[in-house]
């Protein structure tokens, strides 16, 4: 993976160095909270509910076990011993104090860490597919692209004070597993017929209150030409993207109503100009991005191992955590292990310190020391040799980490809700918890198969409900919570948005009613129908008859 | 509005000189009428992608930050650097403060009209990077001008 030079790490520093002034010039009273506000904003620091929310960005999901091991320190040293993986492949820690975030990012610093652009109205953190060089059915790893972009967006001077947020995910991959239709911008890296690698390039996708799916404005873009491009996308949405109204000021909205024919254009045209200049990396810097990510030495190994067919006859439970939790290498005898955060009942996301560095230890020793952040919010370990299956589910286990869940319904999404956040209407973490238990049977969840269940407490749509296969959206009625389901959501690649399926439903019947839907399609899925395959088959209105008569 | 001025690297306060202001809309209704002007005020709502307009006339082009969030004018200032090739002044008027100074020097602002920094805490701001990874409109010679892909190569050349 990627490791820092000392420009990197200059400027990693120096943005720690700068905070640190900006929060004693906080602290001492030069600057007045509204005037701290957009500074903090800018790091990644929230003020919620009950205290002060440090995000810290794992750029493309990808990080080290000493990483691992310094956010498991700042857990404990600066928090109450945990943390929160996001669906921006970050992490979160909710209860820092204001005069202790200084020496966390020099903490986070000492490991090539920090927050810069996890907040604020610039280009976040760029994300990509977990499963990033070791996912059988890549075209190649997406990950130097995204590091080229983080360089790129870093401090960018002319977009950090854009419209509104603006985030960027990249895929390589046919299986979209990066939720590349619904971001301000989605890249999906393929092979065109003349066998060139390119980008498809596809823009205004986005959820929150007004959720679209995003356009593709170019088919295919020469990869040497991307960052150049992105210029030109983001300078005629920093021109003309809207300012008058938060709520219409993302790409989505300027997208759509120029129409996504006509915003190519302006890109395009805006692209022309700007091309031949020094936005795009010479071949060299490529190259020597592209080699960090070479590549660990795989070992030649059959496909098969006789340990692991020996450890799944002799014991069911790590049979089926085999089945649900790891998927095919590309590299003969290697697999991709899922490491669920959504133990039955738990907090979607949450990991203990101690969790952090069980991973640490057994991604240093299994894992050629590299751990993935998902945005499904859970972590991967990429590259595992099947004859250490076993070990590593004995480690997990002995962690609370081998919950054998992974895409099963019990595999949730939830955003902090009214817990933590001050924009909530309602809870979700609990929603998100009862779910979790009603569900819980582990053989009945991997008997449903693939089900997203997506859980947001309000309409900002952190918790992605609208691409649920159930989405879940908490809304506040005089004071009370209640909760609107949507029905047919996806962020894959066959992406759609969810239909709202008639009134909402109090915190007490969401849950019989998520069981009610799940209980309809069980009865009535033919072959090997996924949920979202049998909706989509037979539409909303029996699955609504089914709610309702129940109800 | 106290005044800096950025020159070579270095902000220093500055005596304005009594300009005489025109907007671009009024310079393209009617130039003859503003025979006299020297210094160009574009809303920042002007996409000088497409208006067409001899800037090089006037010695100063102010540009507008009516709020510190509201950032295309950071886009008008890289136009007139890098597109037209503006020399002159280019002055930020406006919700201009200490933090946001460094972005706009990038951008090619080198008139700042603000009563946020004062010439010491704008050189504070200019120093607090020694690197950029893009190619902006830094003026020639600052420490930003290079981006680090650029000396990323210049080094291994050298090597």
């Amino acid at each position: 993976m990627y490791r820092y030079d000392e420009f990197d790490a200059t400027m990693v520093a120096e943005r720690a160095t700068q905070f640190r002034g900006q929060v004693a010039r906080r602290l001492s009273g030069e600057l007045s909270e509204d005037e701290f506000k957009p500074l903090r904003l800018m790091n990644g620091l929230y003020l919620q509910l009950h205290a002060y929310m440090l995000r810290v960005a794992i750029p493309y999901g990808t990080f080290t076990s000493r990483q691992m091991r310094m956010l498991a320190h700042v857990a404990r040293k600066y928090d109450k011993g945990y943390g929160h993986f996001t669906t921006r492949q970050n992490i979160q820690y909710n209860w820092p104090a204001l005069v202790d975030v200084p020496d966390i990012l020099d903490d986070l610093a000492s490991v090539e860490m920090h927050a810069i652009q996890t907040s604020g109205n610039c280009i976040r953190n760029v994300t990509s597919d977990q499963y990033a060089g070791a996912a059988a059915d890549e075209v190649e790893d997406p990950r130097p692209y995204a590091e080229m972009i983080r360089q790129w967006s870093t401090f960018h001077p002319e977009f950090s004070f854009l419209p509104r947020k603006f985030k960027i995910a990249v895929t390589a991959s046919d299986n979209d597993r990066a939720a590349t239709r619904v971001h301000d911008i989605g890249l999906r890296l393929y092979k065109n017929d003349a066998g060139e690698t390119g980008f498809e390039v596809i823009v205004g996708g986005g959820l929150g209150r007004t959720p679209y799916i995003g356009h593709t404005i170019r088919e295919f873009l020469p990869k040497e030409h991307l960052l150049s491009y992105l210029e030109a996308i983001l300078r005629v949405y920093n021109t003309q993207g809207r300012r008058d109204n938060l709520y219409k000021a993302r790409i989505k909205i300027l997208v759509n109503t120029e129409g996504a024919e006509r915003f190519g254009e302006l890109v395009e045209a805006e692209w022309e100009a700007i091309k031949g200049g020094e936005i795009d990396l010479p071949a060299e810097e490529m190259a020597r991005i592209d080699a960090y990510f070479a590549p660990p030495p795989f070992e030649a190994l059959s496909v098969d191992s006789a340990a692991l067919d020996q450890s799944r006859q002799d014991n069911d439970e790590f049979a089926q955590w085999l089945r649900v939790n790891t998927v095919p290498h590309k590299i003969p005898g290697y697999a991709i292990v899922n490491i669920s955060l959504k133990p039955i009942g738990g907090i979607p996301g949450d990991i203990s310190d101690e969790q952090m560095e069980a991973v640490a230890d057994i991604a240093e020793r299994y894992s050629f020391d590299e751990i993935r952040a998902t945005h499904e919010q859970n972590l991967t370990l990429a590259h595992v040799k099947k004859d250490d299956l076993f070990a590593v589910w004995q480690a997990l286990k002995a962690a609370d980490l081998a919950t054998a869940n992974a895409s099963l319904a019990s595999d949730i999404i939830a955003c902090p809700g009214l817990d933590y956040c001050n924009l909530a209407n309602t809870r979700s973490i609990p929603i998100a918890q009862r779910i979790s238990e009603r569900m819980g049977d582990l053989e009945k969840q991997e008997d449903l198969g693939e089900l997203k269940i997506k859980i947001s407490g309000c309409i900002n749509a952190c918790g992605h409900h609208h691409v649920g296969h159930i989405g879940i959206l908490g809304v506040d009625k005089k004071g009370e919570e209640f909760y609107q389901i949507t029905l047919g959501g996806s962020a894959a690649e066959d992406a759609s948005l969810g239909e709202i399926v008639g009134r909402g439903l109090s915190s007490g019947d969401v849950v019989d009613a998520v069981e009610t839907l799940v209980g309809f399609y069980r009865d009535n899925r033919q072959d090997k129908e996924r949920f979202l395959d049998t909706y989509r088959r037979l539409g909303a209105e029996p699955f609504k008859e089914a709610l309702y008569a129940a109800a | 509005m106290p005044l800096l001025k950025l020159n070579h690297g270095t902000f220093s306060p500055a005596v304005e000189e009594p300009l005489e202001e025109v907007s671009l809309a009024d310079w393209l209704d009617n130039p003859q009428a503003h025979a006299g002007a020297t210094a160009l005020v574009i809303a920042n709502d002007e996409d000088l992608s497409v208006v067409r307009c001899d800037v090089h006339a006037f010695s100063v082009i102010i540009l507008e930050f009516p709020r510190f969030g509201d950032g295309r004018a950071y886009t008008q200032a890289r136009l007139l650097r890098e597109r037209f090739g503006y020399e002159g002044e280019i002055r930020a008027r406006g919700d201009v403060l200490r933090d946001q100074i460094f972005f706009m020097a990038r951008c090619g602002i080198d008139g700042f009209e603000t009563a946020h920094a004062d010439a010491a805490s704008a050189n504070e701001a200019l120093q607090e990077f020694s690197f950029a990874y893009q190619r902006a409109a830094d003026s020639r010679g600052a420490v930003t001008d290079e981006p680090i892909w650029r000396r990323r190569l210049s080094r291994v050349k050298a090597a």
